[in-house]
């Protein structure tokens, strides 16, 4: 379960994000919508602990992420929107390392490893270096990167960008598979993405939440895209009636 | 402790995978095998003019500690100024650059984990370097009679030297994610250090007096001569854990900006 209350995060004169809230339940996938730079990437970065946030507070699991930062990082798998995948390193060899800095013990390393492998669909490239994978392989490395820990809560920063459609659809399936006692978020620009694999969505313009919603009650009148337009330039029509 | 075991696992991998290593190894054994033959080849021809000239005294001057290895270990340490900073320049910087930073602060590790697993492996790769260039003095100890404890003494030192090298250069491998920018301004750091104390004879004598006690090659001549003085380990260690800890501040500053 993540809960955010109140996040706002200042780079000097921007407001990158301000008073961002919004809950997702265990066992939900939450899609985080929004044009570019809207503040997704922020918000996630925020959420895993890579930056700080200036105001509000998010609670993972219930633990805050400033007070029990140590306890978050443990229950938390994230894939940033670049896989953070080491050129030099083999598939095993990186999951193995990434396996012992989450904390896993050496005698359940094998096994994580080999389940992450079966998981994502990495058995025929296991010896391969990374950089030399294709973008579909570096994007499913990433993938097994997050979840090799079995966490609670998935940040997952456009998880399909960038790949052919079979890619696409395997990597929605494992994660809907992965959904079920976890906490998922995922962010994307891929509406279709959103009807398929979420419950609920988060629609997030110029820094501030605009729709938080279930997709059911969403898209009984309207489709999302019209919900996201409508909401996007809302919120600009909004911002212009007040100067 | 496991978690600083693990990053430095993959760091000395990481080292050893890339041909950074291989070509620093090469071309730190290649001039200390040039500068070591260079000088034997300076002490043969000094004894064979001082056997020739029948002089006893500057014969009992002449010893192989004094005309080879102090000198062999000076300039490798020369050679150390501009190697290390091209070992330790990926540390940090390339974790910026290639996205994995974002993996290593999103896991549940502590920044002094961070930075000590990374001193750690590029400490094994300078003791690597280090005794590979053990082998001039073995060869001069099978085939002379140098002091053994005069040589442990100086290579104790290099050692000192490289690591307080390898702190200042993940110091400033954390503060960029350009490698050369990281690489060039360690090595001006460690040129300074080097070079620090050339005024001292003229500064005054509180001045001169300072100046000497921050530079490392003051320090390190006294470990070459033999002299295992706890002010001179005391100044690396200061040297060595200053530096680690502005590295941790400088790491977490990136964390909670």
């Amino acid at each position: 379960m993540i809960e955010v209350r109140n996040l706002s995060k200042r780079y000097g004169d921007l407001l990158a994000i301000d008073r961002v809230s919004f809950t997702a339940q265990k066992g939900e996938i939450v899609g985080f919508l929004g044009p570019n730079a809207a503040g997704k990437t922020t918000t996630m970065r925020i959420i895993t602990g890579f930056i700080p946030a200036t105001g509000g507070t998010v609670k993972v699991e219930g633990f805050d992420i400033f007070e029990e930062a140590h306890e978050v990082r443990k229950r938390t798998g994230y894939l940033p929107e670049n896989p953070p995948l080491y050129a030099d390193m083999t598939v095993t060899s990186y999951l193995e390392f990434v396996g012992r800095i989450k904390g896993l013990s050496r005698a359940a390393l094998p096994g994580a490893v080999d389940r992450a492998v079966q998981r994502c669909g990495l058995t025929e490239v296991t010896r391969r270096v990374l950089g030399h994978l294709s973008k579909g392989f570096r994007q499913r490395v990433g993938l097994a990167q997050a979840l090799i820990h079995e966490p609670d809560v998935l940040v997952l920063d456009e998880p399909t960008i960038g790949l052919d459609p079979r890619q696409i659809r395997d990597i929605r399936s494992l994660v809907k598979q992965l959904a079920g006692e976890r906490t998922v978020i995922l962010s994307t620009h891929i509406l279709q993405e959103v009807v398929q694999i979420c419950q609920k969505v988060v629609i997030i313009n110029e820094g501030r939440v605009v729709v938080e919603d279930q997709i059911a009650k969403l898209t009984r009148e309207m489709t999302l895209e019209e919900v996201f337009m409508r909401a996007i330039s809302g919120s600009a029509a909004a911002e212009e009636a007040t100067a | 402790m496991k978690n600083i075991l693990a990053i430095a696992a993959k760091e000395i991998r990481s080292q050893f995978v890339s041909p950074i290593a291989y070509v620093v190894l090469t071309g730190y054994l290649l001039l200390g095998g040039w500068f070591f033959f260079n000088l034997l080849a300076r002490f043969n021809f000094l004894l064979q003019m001082y056997l020739s000239f029948r002089n006893p005294e500057a014969m009992e001057r002449l010893n192989l500690n004094e005309f080879v290895v102090a000198p062999l270990l000076h300039n490798l340490s020369v050679i150390l100024v501009i190697l290390i900073p091209v070992i330790t320049m990926r540390s940090f910087a390339e974790e910026k650059r290639s996205g994995t930073y974002e993996l290593l602060m999103t896991s549940p590790l502590t920044i002094t984990e961070i930075v000590l697993g990374k001193f750690l492996g590029a400490f094994v790769f300078i003791l690597v370097m280090v005794l590979l260039t053990g082998i001039y003095p073995l060869i001069l100890v099978l085939f002379g009679n140098p002091e053994p404890g005069v040589i442990l003494s100086g290579f104790l030192g290099l050692l000192l030297l490289a690591t307080a090298f390898v702190s200042v250069g993940l110091l400033t491998s954390s503060f960029t994610e350009n490698q050369i920018i990281a690489a060039v301004s360690c090595m001006v750091a460690l040129l300074l250090l080097y070079v620090i104390s050339w005024p001292a004879e003229t500064a005054g004598e509180t001045w001169g007096a300072m100046l000497k006690y921050v530079s490392l090659t003051e320090h390190f001549a006294e470990l070459v001569k033999g002299i295992i003085d706890t002010r001179d380990l005391m100044y690396f260690g200061s040297i060595i854990v200053l530096a680690l800890f502005l590295t941790q501040r400088s790491v977490e500053s990136l964390r909670w900006r």
